[in-house]
């Protein structure tokens, strides 16, 4: 990922000297150009990735019950006894014209878009990253800085030592604990293990236990949640994803200001008497923003598109776990909108980091 | 009899009706010379046993995708199936606790012409959640709906013996079938069978209009679906509910973590592997029922080399089914033995002999067969039924030492039911079981039917399939089923390993009467069935 990305400032940046042309306007429109291509891309791969699946939407709607004239009144239904090729253009019509069709669980008189399908699950998505995010990523930040700046202290070490832990456990691992953890809340004080213990252990852990606020480990939300009841059950799966992913911005953090520390320019800042925190935030992290930044963007594209373990454990109706039913069940329609979106995630999340890196470095935002 | 244990006593009878506080009840049962201890206890059990109008609950279903829809051609598993159906609809008749069949929108039925017609007068007065009173009409649109070339309805093929469907004046159905069906009351409780209102000759299943105890409020499809209590039901004080919600709880560990933080106060499919931790929650109980559902193996009898009928026997005698029952399903399974008709079904008999891990017996039975070794592939996922796969090992390794080599074939989850089976000469299956022995041999053993997963055409068999059905008389009826589970036993295709008991857990808040075993959750009917017990 990170090489890939110095590769395009690479060869992003000394194509804006040539031209003369302002280089954000420059990246956007030819990221947005590439960006459409390969949604383009995604969606023929996608399209014939299910294609050659065993099964299609009416064998595994009816399962076992499926009898060949039932399975050939549906597939008619439903349009799947066209030629797959015919299917895809009619869809990718529709697309272009911001249509994203029905889904195939539509029955006569009974529409239902793709659209109405996603929407509330994106919401509940997008919910779920931006409030991860919110907390994540100041987290992560903070701690890389502070990290950085009392580097090799016991501090540092402490802060590496737990991040990697959390990052280097499965995430559903992480999430069974927190839920367990919550369990025993209430159980601990009957369990065996508890009784094998000395008492003030066992009466401490509980006490402990107690202090962790009660989080429902069923994050179930439908549309008519009220806005805290949403923060309040979606608080497992954003501290689930919170731990997963601040060891990686934060150790960016971390060694990109480390590696900025030992330039000249630094040097020159410490002999004149700066502060070491002045020296962090005024000199070393502007010019360290890129990487940093690049690695905040693929985190959160994390966070919206790869989310589908945290969302089974803890039940929370996001578009992962929408895709993954739609792909169990053939429903080609909303595969192929759940994939796109997740595209276009990807791309334009990159193309933010790409704008931040060169809108916070002078020497690409005025090249001579 | 003093006045004062007099006066508990009635109390006690007001309490099941929810009529007496905790408080009076207990100053009552001080008077009467309890202590208020015991007074308590008498009062909890009493408003336990005795189902209580009112309260809340939210039930989690262990199955629920996004493409659920309130269409009764679908409904695929346990979510649809007890939210749409069985809290929210009503079948002409219900399957009761113990297996017998009950009129429910119907208000009686009788049969006449050898079982051939079948009348069903509905319940007066009974209406659809917009008022509109159910008729004749309704019922034959509503069965019609899966009846006909263009159907897209998972249950048609149950209906292909009806002939003709046609409404007698507004309450009378009468249902033509092409040959004597005794059980036929039995066919229309299935869960697709749910009476819709008739909007201009067609059934109008997306209003959601429909007859249940429980009016669809709010439905999420992979997510919940919240109803609330039809205040117009036409059974008399029921449901006892306010409102339930159906959460979709797909992973079974998410689903034994909500309802051990009382998150839910239900949980469908309870993890066997950890159900002893539940167990000791005290406030948690667990519902085993032994239900009608059977993991099976079919043999392709047309194929070679389960052509042989001694090839079957040895097979037979090869498997360790108490093993698989102990090792895979925990204890939670009853070994089966050859015959797809489950104990608490009526006409049950237990074919003789008890069909057991013996190499033996299948060796000789491979001899008379004319074989030393044979090498069989067994193609197994498990789709075909949680367990499978692991069975599989376990049945070579049982195989094996009756000089038979079992190759275990796995194959892929998706799509098996349309690339395995009926399509590998020996795979794992799954069947839910029928109410009666009848409907689960017309669906799985008859010669005709596209199920017919051994493909299994004995003459005897079928013969006797048709006659029995026909036969009012139950001593002979019996006579005839027994002859035919022997035959399933002896010839079939069809290795029946287990009965699956449903293994689900509720919070000590709810309350219930006896759970019927035909379908998972009461018979889907738990919303309809069950109450909030207080304390």
């Amino acid at each position: 990922m990170l090489a890939k990305r110095a590769a395009r400032t690479a060869d992003g940046a000394p194509l804006g000297i040539r031209m003369r042309v302002n280089p954000v306007a420059k990246t956007v429109l030819q990221r947005l150009g590439f960006g459409l291509i390969t949604l383009f891309v995604v969606s023929i791969i996608i399209f014939s990735a299910i294609a050659m699946l065993p099964g299609d939407f009416a064998k595994a709607t009816l399962g076992q019950s499926a009898t060949p004239e039932t399975v050939a009144a549906l597939q008619h239904e439903i349009g799947l006894d066209r030629p797959p090729i015919q299917r895809y253009f009619s869809w990718i019509g529709k697309m272009a014209q911001g249509d994203f069709g029905s889904s195939f669980a539509s029955r006569t008189g009974y529409r239902r878009t793709v659209a109405e399908i996603i929407a509330p699950r994106l919401y509940n998505t997008m919910f779920l990253a931006v409030m991860t995010a919110l907390v994540a990523v100041p987290l992560a930040l903070g701690l890389g800085i502070l990290a950085a700046l009392y580097r090799n202290s016991w501090f540092d070490r402490l802060v590496n030592t737990v991040t990697l832990t959390t990052i280097s456990f499965p995430e559903f691992f992480v999430a069974y604990m927190l839920a367990f953890l919550i369990i025993s809340r209430d159980t601990f004080a009957g369990t065996q293990f508890a009784e094998s213990l000395p008492v003030w252990l066992a009466v401490s852990i509980n006490w402990t236990l107690n202090v962790v606020p009660k989080f429902p480990t069923l994050a179930n939300i439908n549309d008519q949640t009220p806005f805290w009841e949403h923060v309040w059950r979606a608080a497992m799966p954003s501290i689930t994803l919170t731990l997963v992913i601040v060891a990686h911005m934060m150790r960016m953090t971390r060694a990109a200001i480390i590696n900025m520390l030992s330039s000249p320019y630094i040097d020159m800042a410490r002999l004149k008497g700066m502060r070491p925190m002045v020296i962090v935030l005024r000199h070393a992290l502007p010019n360290a923003w890129a990487p940093i930044v690049t690695v905040v963007a693929f985190n959160l594209a994390y966070l919206i598109v790869g989310v589908v373990v945290v969302e089974v454990v803890f039940v929370y109706p996001g578009v992962g776990q929408l895709m993954v039913d739609a792909v169990k069940s053939r429903d080609v329609p909303v595969v192929q909108a759940c994939a796109l979106v997740f595209a276009a995630t990807y791309i334009l999340l990159n193309l933010i980091a790409d704008i931040i890196s060169i809108a916070t470095n002078p020497r690409l935002l005025h090249p001579r | 009899m003093s006045e004062s244990e007099y006066k508990l006593r009635i109390a006690q009878s007001l309490v099941g009706r929810g009529k007496v506080s905790r408080r009076d009840f207990i100053h009552l049962g001080v008077a009467a010379g309890l202590t208020v201890a015991a007074a308590d206890q008498i009062f909890v059990t009493t408003a336990r046993a005795q189902p209580q109008q009112g309260g809340f609950a939210k039930l989690g279903m262990a199955h629920g995708a996004t493409t659920d829809s309130i269409d009764p051609a679908g409904y695929p598993d346990t979510f649809t199936q007890t939210a749409f159906s069985g809290a929210m609809s009503n079948s002409l008749t219900e399957v009761d606790a113990k297996g017998g069949i009950q009129p429910d929108l119907a208000e009686s039925f009788e049969s006449s012409n050898g079982a051939k017609t079948w009348v069903f007068k509905l319940r007066k007065g009974a209406t659809f959640h917009n008022g509109k009173t159910v008729t004749a009409d309704d019922v034959v649109t509503s069965m019609r709906y899966h009846m006909g070339a263009d159907t897209k309805s998972a249950a048609k093929s149950l209906l292909e013996p009806v002939s003709d469907i046609k409404a007698d004046g507004p309450e009378t159905v009468v249902f033509t079938l092409h040959s004597g069906n005794a059980d036929f009351p039995y066919i229309v409780s299935d869960y697709h069978f749910v009476i819709m209102p008739s909007v201009e000759g067609k059934a109008d299943w997306a209003s959601g209009a429909r007859t249940g105890a429980f009016v669809l409020e709010n439905f999420q499809p992979g997510v919940s679906a919240k109803l609330k209590r039809n205040p117009n039901y036409f059974k008399n004080g029921k449901p006892y509910l306010d409102e339930v919600e159906f959460i979709a709880i797909t992973d079974l560990a998410a689903r034994m973590a909500a309802l051990s933080t009382g998150e839910v106060d239900y949980i469908g499919r309870a993890d066997l592997k950890t159900l002893g931790m539940l167990k000791r929650n005290p406030k948690i109980e667990i519902i085993e029922i032994t239900g009608y559902g059977h993991y099976t193996l079919p043999m392709n009898v047309t194929m070679a080399p389960f052509d042989n009928p001694d090839v079957r026997m040895a097979m037979k005698w090869a498997i360790n089914r108490q093993e698989i029952a102990d090792k895979i399903f925990l204890g939670h399974a009853t070994v089966a033995n050859d015959d797809p008709i489950a104990p608490a079904i009526k006409f049950y008999k237990n074919p003789q002999p008890q069909h057991s891990f013996d190499p033996e017996k299948a060796r000789h039975y491979l001899k008379k067969a004319g074989m030393e070794k044979l090498k069989v592939d067994l193609s197994v996922a498990d789709a075909a039924f949680a367990g499978a796969v692991d069975a599989a090992a376990l049945i070579r390794e049982t195989a094996a030492q009756c000089g038979i080599d079992v190759n275990v074939v796995r194959e892929a989850e998706d799509a098996y039911w349309d690339n395995v089976w009926l399509k590998k000469p020996w795979c794992a299956s799954y069947w839910s079981g029928r109410a009666t022995a009848d409907w689960m041999f017309t669906q799985a053993f008859a010669a005709e039917s596209s199920w017919n997963e051994s493909f299994w055409k004995n003459p005897r068999f079928n013969e006797l399939l048709v006659k029995a059905r026909a036969e009012t008389d139950e001593a002979k009826r019996a006579d005839m089923y027994g002859e035919m589970q022997q035959l399933t036993h002896d010839d079939g295709g069809s290795i029946v390993l287990v009965f699956n008991n449903f293994v689900s857990a509720k919070s000590k808040k709810l309350a219930h009467g006896d759970v019927a075993p035909n379908w998972e959750n009461d018979g889907l009917k738990m919303a309809e069935r069950w109450w909030t017990a207080e304390a």
